[in-house]
């Protein structure tokens, strides 16, 4: 949480971070200060001469007493945007290539889809169609539609064209997106490409009209700016909401494809239909639900003591609404009883009826301190929802069908830094997949495949450090094993730490590595059975091979030594098969 | 391929008549097939499973036995019933067997390398390397060894034949193509030397000599023949070129069992002769246990060089390297043979407490022909005090 605020909550929007370099150094030593001007100048010469000069003129004045360098500097910093932050920092967001951000697009709103559709508790119907725009190369419009609940008319700008707004950041409760800012990027990035706007449509029931709305990003102010408003007399669902975006992208088939993204979201979401329509193809792909059972809704739930950051803490107890700092512990944060609450005041030396609001940055600190010495119980775990064993089979059989061995498991929920959290494996085995190369690894976190950068992720590390000989696959040193077999790991939580604001990797906390491991390893134990039984049932055809193979031998060997006639030999044969296959049995 | 196949009738249809077995031997080792192959025929005829037992061939079943006076296997029995797991290579033991028999009805023989292109025509049952049908050769020679048949009486025969003789002998064999009896004077051998063939079970002896003389060395050899030494002294010598092969002591061992003369081993001085050439001579190897009872010369006695010579003849030495002083201690430690003999035990102490060799050849330092003229016969006058 604390990562995205820093981005682009408070530094990068307010100031230059030159000018408050200033600030801060301008209390200690003269010295000190000097340097730090000379460093401030410096850096203001790099970002560019021109503004500099402007500055300069402007002022016209240098003999002036009250004109000093911090004048001049203060003068040439302004408040940036977020949406112009993200205008040169696309990659952050996953859009640093033309495949990348066709994929992200298609990511972004096939997520805010299915959140909006369980949110509501409506099975998801999704659909997504890549055509490519005429007369313009690398250039597709994007479309994806659901038959979720609509989306309020004064709402519809606000939610896709402006980022960091959203209903899922405030709040710890397990779902795909978390911070708001992915579908109004894509907008963003379409305009920046295209010149394009976002179209919208949305309806919110059936006595309603459909409303199909085109905005545009001020990308200075990050505020919607409404193109056109036209309401539809028919539209095909009684509700739902349909996004096209005009973007320059590259599509592609295969490893990190759209294609290969809604296969593993069918995997990790089996209640769910969608179909696509890939460009220039005019019959769509269509994975069915498997189920039509909804996943059950997740809680939210208030953050954990153990995982609170200092920063977060202060905040927190300047926007209470408890008065007394016993009574905060105990109404915003969970699993805190009165005797811990207590137990925290006193090991932090501050009186359990202090005025909250009023405490010092010390007595936070101190209260930050004291959390950790504290016993408090786990965090509750409703506010997780996992696919649950059979669902990952139903879903993984479904979309990779023949195999000959599915097996799944869900552990029990556990918690890294006050965030509960869970691990879920299924593995599929045999049939039509490759046995002569590395095993297909799909990874998910709250049901979100994860396709980029499997190298920094926590999943694929837990499986490379599984010894998985030992479970009858071959493995590479350090490598990901061998052999016909699909891994899919999903870790869901109220909050999953990525490694990046472009949600393509879990960073690698011991806790989740440990129960990572743990999932892997059950799986491997069950593999190995089934890998141990195919084996010996295959030795047994061919041990019994044998018999039909050898046997004549025998009774050649014993005839010519013996001298026996074609009776004896027969009956020897005979004898012979019946007392070996008496031995046997499979 | 399957085109120039031939099938096993063509074949039978070409092999040479089949003799009358006159040979008592070759009666005996029929039998032994014979008896072997009834069993398992019975065994499947009561519905069981039938059964080979061979003795274990691992050191570990070994011990020297001085009233016979060779390395013998113990009473350890492997028995190999028969499984799905054992049927290839038990229907390879009976092809085998089969393929012995038929040798010794024709008169014929195979070496190691050919029984096992003969395989080739088993289909399935065939080898595929030679080292599978090694190893089902080596468990039916130790099968068969425990009646008293070597592998040469099954007629497979080793591949290195024998070493060099020369002296006062005449062997009796026979011409290999029509069977006529030949004689073989080998005194006759001018410069050269009779050699021993592959198999000797057949050969026939006929001598005056008093003693045998093996040899380590080709040139000590040469040296004796072309001054005449075994006519001087009235023996045969016998050249070994290292450790003896198995043809070598066969034949050794059947000529001093047949004409009851002693034999004297005349080696280096260090312990790959004394523990290497010389054991092996005399007791066998402990690797083929199982043959020992027909490859070794029991009553074979340690000339020279001894580890006392070096002294008593101011003999010309090099260094023991650090592997021939551990050779010297693992026989010390492990080795049966010189466990059961004392003066063996001092010697070899003596040798890796002088820390030095010495050669055969050593004696030339005094004269080429000293070995003849002196140390030979001065050695010959008093055998009692030969090395056991």
């Amino acid at each position: 949480m604390d990562s995205q605020s820093s981005l682009f909550g408070e530094e990068a929007v307010s100031t230059v971070p030159g000018r408050k370099t200033n600030t801060r150094v301008a209390k200690p030593v003269k010295a000190a200060e000097s340097e730090a001007r000379k460093s401030a100048a410096k850096q203001a010469a790099a970002r560019g001469a021109k503004r500099t000069k402007r500055t300069k003129g402007s002022k016209g004045n240098k003999g002036n007493k009250g004109a000093t360098k911090a004048h001049e500097l203060a003068a040439s910093a302004r408040e940036i945007s977020v949406s112009e932050f993200f205008a040169k920092n696309r990659h952050l967001l996953g859009f640093d290539s033309k495949r990348k951000a066709l994929l992200t697009t298609v990511k972004e709103a096939v997520d805010n889809a299915l959140d909006a559709c369980e949110e509501a508790g409506i099975l998801p119907d999704i659909t997504v169609r890549i055509a490519p725009i005429k007369n313009k190369e690398d250039t597709f419009r994007v479309t994806v539609g659901d038959n979720g609940p609509g989306i309020l008319e004064e709402q519809i700008e606000l939610v896709f064209a402006k980022l960091l707004y959203g209903s899922k950041f405030h709040r710890l409760r397990q779902s795909r997106g978390q911070q708001g800012i992915g579908i109004s990027a894509a907008g963003m990035y379409g305009q920046m490409t295209t010149g394009a706007p976002v179209t919208i449509t949305s309806r919110i029931g059936s006595k309603h009209p459909a409303v199909r709305v085109k905005v545009r990003i001020d990308t200075t102010k990050n505020a919607p700016v409404r193109v056109r408003r036209d309401e539809l007399e028919e539209w095909p669902l009684d509700h739902g909401t349909e996004v096209s975006i005009d973007l320059v992208g590259k599509h592609h088939r295969g490893r990190g494809s759209v294609e290969e993204y809604l296969g593993q979201v069918a995997v990790a979401n089996p209640h769910v239909t969608i179909a696509y329509w890939a460009p220039d193809e005019k019959k769509p792909r269509l994975h069915d639900r498997a189920t039509r059972k909804q996943p059950v809704q997740a809680k939210e739930i208030k953050p954990h003591p153990y995982g609170v950051e200092l920063g977060t803490l202060m905040k927190m107890m300047k926007s209470t609404r408890s008065s007394r700092l016993a009574a905060f512990l105990q109404a915003d944060f969970s699993r805190v009883s009165k005797k811990v609450a207590d137990e925290i005041c006193a090991l932090a030396k501050i009186d359990p009826g202090a005025r909250v609001r009023s405490l010092e940055h010390k007595s936070a600190e101190a209260v930050h301190l004291a959390i950790p010495k504290v016993k408090i119980m786990s965090p509750p775990t409703d506010c997780l929802s996992p696919i649950g064993e059979p669902l990952i089979q139903a879903g993984l059989q479904k979309e990779i069908g023949e195999a000959e061995f599915f097996v799944s498991r869900t552990r029990s929920p556990a918690v890294y830094r006050g965030n509960p959290f869970q691990i879920e494996v299924g593995v599929a085995l045999g049939g039509d997949l490759n046995a002569d190369s590395p095993v297909r690894l799909m990874r998910f976190a709250n049901r979100v495949p994860l396709q980029h950068q499997p190298g920094a992720c926590a999943i694929t590390k837990a499986v490379t450090q599984v010894d998985w000989k030992g479970y009858g696959l071959q493995q590479p040193r350090g490598a990901l094993p061998v052999g016909p077999v699909i891994f899919m790991v999903h870790i869901a939580s109220a909050w999953v730490p990525f490694t990046s604001e472009s949600k393509e990797a879990v960073a690698s906390y011991s806790e989740i590595l440990k129960e990572l491991k743990l999932a892997l390893q059950e799986c491997g134990r069950h593999m190995q059975r089934f890998l141990n039984k195919r084996r010996r049932v295959a030795d047994e055809l061919k041990k019994r091979g044998y018999i039909d193979k050898y046997i004549p031998h025998i009774g050649q060997a014993l005839r010519d030594i013996l001298e026996l006639d074609d009776k004896q030999t027969d009956k020897i044969l005979i004898e012979l098969r019946e007392t070996l296959e008496r031995s046997r049995k499979l | 391929m399957a085109v120039r196949k031939r099938s096993p009738k063509q074949n039978a249809a070409k092999k040479p008549a089949r003799k009358t077995v006159t040979d008592a031997t070759d009666k005996h080792t029929i039998g032994c097939i014979d008896q072997t192959a009834r069993m398992v025929y019975d065994k499947v005829l009561e519905k069981a499973y039938p059964e080979l037992r061979s003795p274990i061939r691992s050191l570990s079943n070994v011990g020297y036995d001085k009233q016979v006076g060779y390395l013998k296997l113990g009473g350890a029995v492997k028995t190999r019933t028969l499984s799905v797991n054992t049927v290839k290579s038990f229907a390879q033991a009976l092809k085998v067997m089969h393929l012995s028999k038929e040798m010794i009805e024709q008169d014929t023989f195979a070496t190691k390398r050919e029984a096992y292109y003969v395989s080739k025509n088993w289909d399935d049952a065939k080898f595929n390397e030679q080292p599978e049908s090694d190893t089902v050769m080596d468990d039916i020679e130790a099968m068969f060894s425990m009646h008293g048949v070597s592998r040469e009486q099954l007629r497979f025969y080793p591949e290195e034949h024998g070493g060099a003789v020369a002296g006062k002998l005449v062997v009796i064999d026979r011409d290999p193509v029509s069977g006529k009896e030949i004689r073989i004077d080998c005194t006759q051998f001018g410069t050269g030397a009779y050699t021993i063939p592959h198999s000797v079970e057949h050969l026939g002896f006929e001598t005056k000599a008093k003693f045998v003389l093996a040899i380590e060395t080709g040139g000590m050899f040469q040296r004796l023949q072309a001054h005449g030494f075994w006519d001087t002294a009235n023996c045969i010598i016998v050249s070994m070129s290292g450790v003896p092969t198995r043809a070598t002591r066969r034949f050794i061992r059947r000529l001093s069992e047949a004409q009851k003369i002693p034999v004297y081993a005349f080696v280096d001085c260090d312990p790959y002769g004394i523990s290497n050439i010389y054991r092996t001579l005399k007791v066998g190897s402990g690797n083929t246990a199982h043959l020992n009872q027909f490859f070794c010369v029991p009553h074979a006695k340690f000339l020279g060089v001894t580890p006392y010579d070096i002294d008593d003849y101011e003999l010309p030495t090099h260094k023991l390297l650090d592997v021939d002083v551990k050779r010297a201690r693992d026989a010390l430690k492990n080795d049966p043979f010189f466990q059961a003999h004392k003066p063996w035990k001092a010697a070899i102490e003596k040798l890796i407490k002088g820390g030095v060799r010495a050669e055969q050849q050593a004696l030339a330092k005094w004269g080429l022909n000293y070995v003849i003229d002196e140390y030979l016969p001065e050695k010959l006058k008093n055998t009692k005090a030969f090395l056991p």
